[in-house]
């Protein structure tokens, strides 16, 4: 009786210690977003994460999915974020300078009051969509880490061309690269 | 017995004690206290710990709330209706998070279950002492020969 209560509490804390294992492993490997980061690096163009997120711009929801065949950049930035200033003038440009082609720019504002950050469009003029990733879930499923940081989606809906973490301001190389990819996205 | 009632109604009576400044907290929350229970969002700790400048805009939006006479909860709740459920430090009492609240909770129950049932154990396997012999009764003979022995041994 007492041997077979034993070997029961034994099994049970083995179990236990499985399961709080399992647990662990599954959090790790389900890591938001690290396989949009591992996908690029690869040189793959896994397809973008899908959006629907609430503008701040206008009233209404904004789709990823309704873009399909236009070329998106998809900026993450937040009002309080100093290099997302710097760099939203070259982003409006862009966007005046591409549309024509099928090119939208869509910034996702995340972790910042939506106050803010329309204020903030306002001041600095910004005529792109604009919208608002309240939970930080797209943010996560891109796994953004820091703002800014821009994608670039083709006409397919797939990423393409360098995931750019950082300002597209802050070397001559990521400028070039910043163009590049908004080639490569209109390419396709 | 008595120990382990004692312990089973230690947490409600604390609970009751400190009722009415919970309720106090509520509807008169400070910064202070929600600094504590609120994240900085890039810096992953608590507000108190950030001096980032989303965690400064964030206790600016708190003292404004206060000011306009919010409570602790319609202030969390206008934060999280901005930043998502991940701005508050203590996890959701839904799906995963869950599991914060109550594994804690399932392994001290499980432990203390652990601890009874293996005093219970014990003291009921435990081989009863023998009863003790009356005084002055005589000893067993050849006993007694043994300690008549030892202390010829001592005396000589």
């Amino acid at each position: 009786m007492a041997s077979s209560l034993k070997l029961a509490a034994q099994a049970l804390a083995v179990a236990a210690v499985v399961g709080l294992l399992a647990l662990l492993v599954w959090k790790v490997t389900h890591q938001p977003g690290s396989g949009v980061e591992k996908a690029l690096s690869a040189g793959r163009h896994p397809p973008a994460p899908l959006f629907t997120l609430t503008r701040l711009d206008q009233p209404g929801k904004l789709a990823l999915a309704s873009l399909r065949g236009k070329a998106v950049v998809v900026n993450f930035w937040a009002s309080w974020c100093r290099p997302c200033k710097e760099e939203l003038p070259v982003l409006e440009k862009t966007w005046r300078e591409y549309r024509k082609q099928g090119l939208v720019v869509v910034g996702v504002d995340a972790q910042d009051f939506t106050t803010d950050a329309k204020r903030f469009a306002r001041k600095y003029g910004i005529t792109y969509p604009i919208v608002h990733d309240a939970p930080s879930a797209t943010v996560d499923r891109y796994g953004v880490t820091g703002f800014p940081e821009t994608f670039f989606v083709d006409r397919e809906g797939r990423l393409v061309g360098a995931h750019i973490a950082g300002s597209i301001l802050s070397t001559s190389e990521i400028k070039a690269e910043f163009e590049d990819s908004i080639r490569r996205a209109l390419r396709s | 017995m008595r120990r382990l009632l004692l312990l089973c109604l230690l947490p409600p009576a604390l609970a009751l004690a400190t009722a009415p400044t919970a309720r106090a907290s509520e509807q008169h929350p400070t910064l202070g206290e929600l600094e504590g229970e609120v994240m900085c969002p890039t810096c992953h700790t608590t507000l108190d710990q950030s001096s980032s400048p989303v965690a400064d805009r964030i206790r600016v939006f708190i003292r404004a709330r206060i000011a306009a006479g919010d409570t602790r909860s319609e202030i969390k709740s206008k934060l999280v209706a901005q930043f998502g459920p991940a701005i508050l430090a203590a996890p959701p009492h839904k799906g995963f998070g869950l599991l914060a609240w109550w594994l804690p909770m399932a392994g001290l129950l499980a432990g203390l279950g652990a601890v009874t049932f293996a005093v219970w154990h014990w003291s009921r396997t435990r081989a009863p002492a023998g009863p003790a012999p009356p005084p002055g009764e005589a000893l067993e003979p050849d006993l007694e020969r043994r300690v008549d022995e030892e202390l010829a041994r001592l005396d000589a």
